[in-house]
């Protein structure tokens, strides 16, 4: 269970937000609403513990997650701005290289078959650089199919991908609600995932 | 975190960081060939007189080796931090302190190690004796990582700063300056005779102290940076 209190920060001098309450229980998509600059990705990486909150507390199972990074880390996994993904390394490469930093055995077979799942079948052995933007994007999205983590954390998880990935995303969200996981999102695009409890907070409101 | 898993957490880090180098050739190429035309301006400049580069030698090849070390410190963390690798590895159950020990060796191995390999070529070509030379590559070889642990702390506080390149090299350069004066040192005595244990007791105190500080130095300056 992810829970927040009263958190605040700051960029620069300017107060981005403060007094953020929420909880997110398994099973549950907190979807993260506001304009440009109003602090969400600010608040996602304040949640994963990238940034420190200026006021207030992050807790994961009721306790603060600076005092537990390695047990709260290992049920994290946190899609950001920059997908990083090596332009030499191909798709296959990236995604066993990702598993094995974050300490996850992976073997080939799995991650082939993520790729597969993903759209970049035959795609695989080429080194990403030629892939476009959105073939980019979704082998970075690759990793959602394999994480074991519990809590996601995705900053505009649907920019740059094409109709037919993010309704496979929406599958792979929803998937992952029904196995009580847990999702924070931040996105533009409205879209609808099927039977999960969303809860919605409007930033800069 | 058991032991085992820490080693492991060091080489996946080392393996994908030599992979990553290898498929990029020319940086590693490029702080070599750096390092050779240094030294090899040398002559050009002083002139070809044997006796008078013998003795300018230790002092020009350790100097041109710490300023390639410099130049191939740029890369360390960037790349990683541009494409939000870095991000991830912040992120991971890893402890960051072992994952920099395992970045920064390889970082040596590509950088550092070919300079070791590179020296003896380059002290003959000043008319370094057979003894010197050994003494020179073996205070390169101390020297090297030395240089690569106390660099990625300064690596790692100067990422995302404008002008990063001149501040690192401001806030590095200065603490190269004892295995500068050690290790030229050594081969110096040497050469004179006087025997260089010495100057190797004090080369090895500054490894030994920069592996176990440099590490955590640079993890929290990373954290310090992605902020």
């Amino acid at each position: 269970m992810l829970e927040v209190q009263g958190l605040a920060a700051e960029r620069g001098d300017r107060r981005l937000f403060s007094g953020i309450d929420f909880t997110v229980n398994p099973g549950e998509m907190l979807y993260v609403s506001g304009a440009n600059g109003s602090g969400k990705t600010t608040l996602l990486r304040l949640l994963c513990g990238l940034v420190l909150p200026e006021e207030g507390q992050v807790l994961w199972n009721g306790e603060e997650i600076r005092s537990q990074r390695e047990a709260f880390h290992s049920q994290l996994c946190y899609f950001g701005h920059h997908h990083a993904i090596k332009d030499e390394l191909s798709g296959l490469e990236n995604l066993l290289l990702v598993a094995g930093l974050a300490g996850q055995s992976l073997s080939e077979n799995e991650a082939l078959t993520a790729l597969e799942q993903i759209g970049l079948g035959g795609f695989e052995d080429l080194p990403t650089k030629v892939l476009s933007q959105g073939q980019k994007r979704r082998v970075a999205l690759a990793r959602l199919l394999l994480t074991p983590a519990q809590l996601w954390i995705l900053d505009e998880p649907f920019t740059a991908l094409d109709s037919a990935a993010i309704d496979s995303l929406r599958v792979t969200l929803s998937d992952h609600l029904a196995r009580q996981g847990m999702i924070v999102l931040t996105t533009h695009q409205e879209v609808v995932i099927e039977n999960a409890v969303v809860k919605q907070i409007r930033m800069g409101a | 975190m058991s032991q085992t898993g820490a080693l492991s957490a060091i080489i996946r880090m080392l393996k994908r960081d030599l992979t990553l180098a290898v498929r990029r050739m020319s940086d590693v190429l490029a702080t070599l060939f750096f390092f050779v035309i240094v030294v090899s301006l040398f002559p050009l400049g002083v002139g070809p007189e044997l006796e008078t580069l013998r003795i300018i030698a230790p002092g020009v090849v350790w100097v041109a080796a710490l300023l390639a070390s410099l130049l191939a410190l740029d890369r360390l963390f960037s790349d990683d931090y541009r494409d939000g690798s870095l991000e991830q590895m912040l992120l991971t159950p890893q402890p960051l302190t072992l994952l920099v020990l395992g970045k920064v060796t390889a970082h040596w191995m590509v950088s550092g190690a070919p300079l070791v390999l590179m020296a003896p070529l380059l002290g003959m070509q000043l008319g370094l004796s057979w003894d010197a030379l050994q003494v020179l590559m073996a205070t390169l070889l101390l020297g090297t990582p030395a240089m690569s642990l106390i660099g990625a702390v300064g690596a790692a506080l100067t990422l995302g700063v404008r002008g990063r390149s001149v501040l690192m090299a401001l806030l590095v350069l200065p603490l190269y300056v004892p295995v500068l004066i050690f290790g030229a040192g050594a081969v110096e005595a040497s050469i004179s005779g006087l025997g260089a244990e010495a100057h190797f007791s004090l080369l090895g105190a500054v490894l030994v102290l920069a592996l176990v500080f440099a590490p955590l130095a640079t993890a929290a300056a990373l954290r310090i940076s992605m902020e």
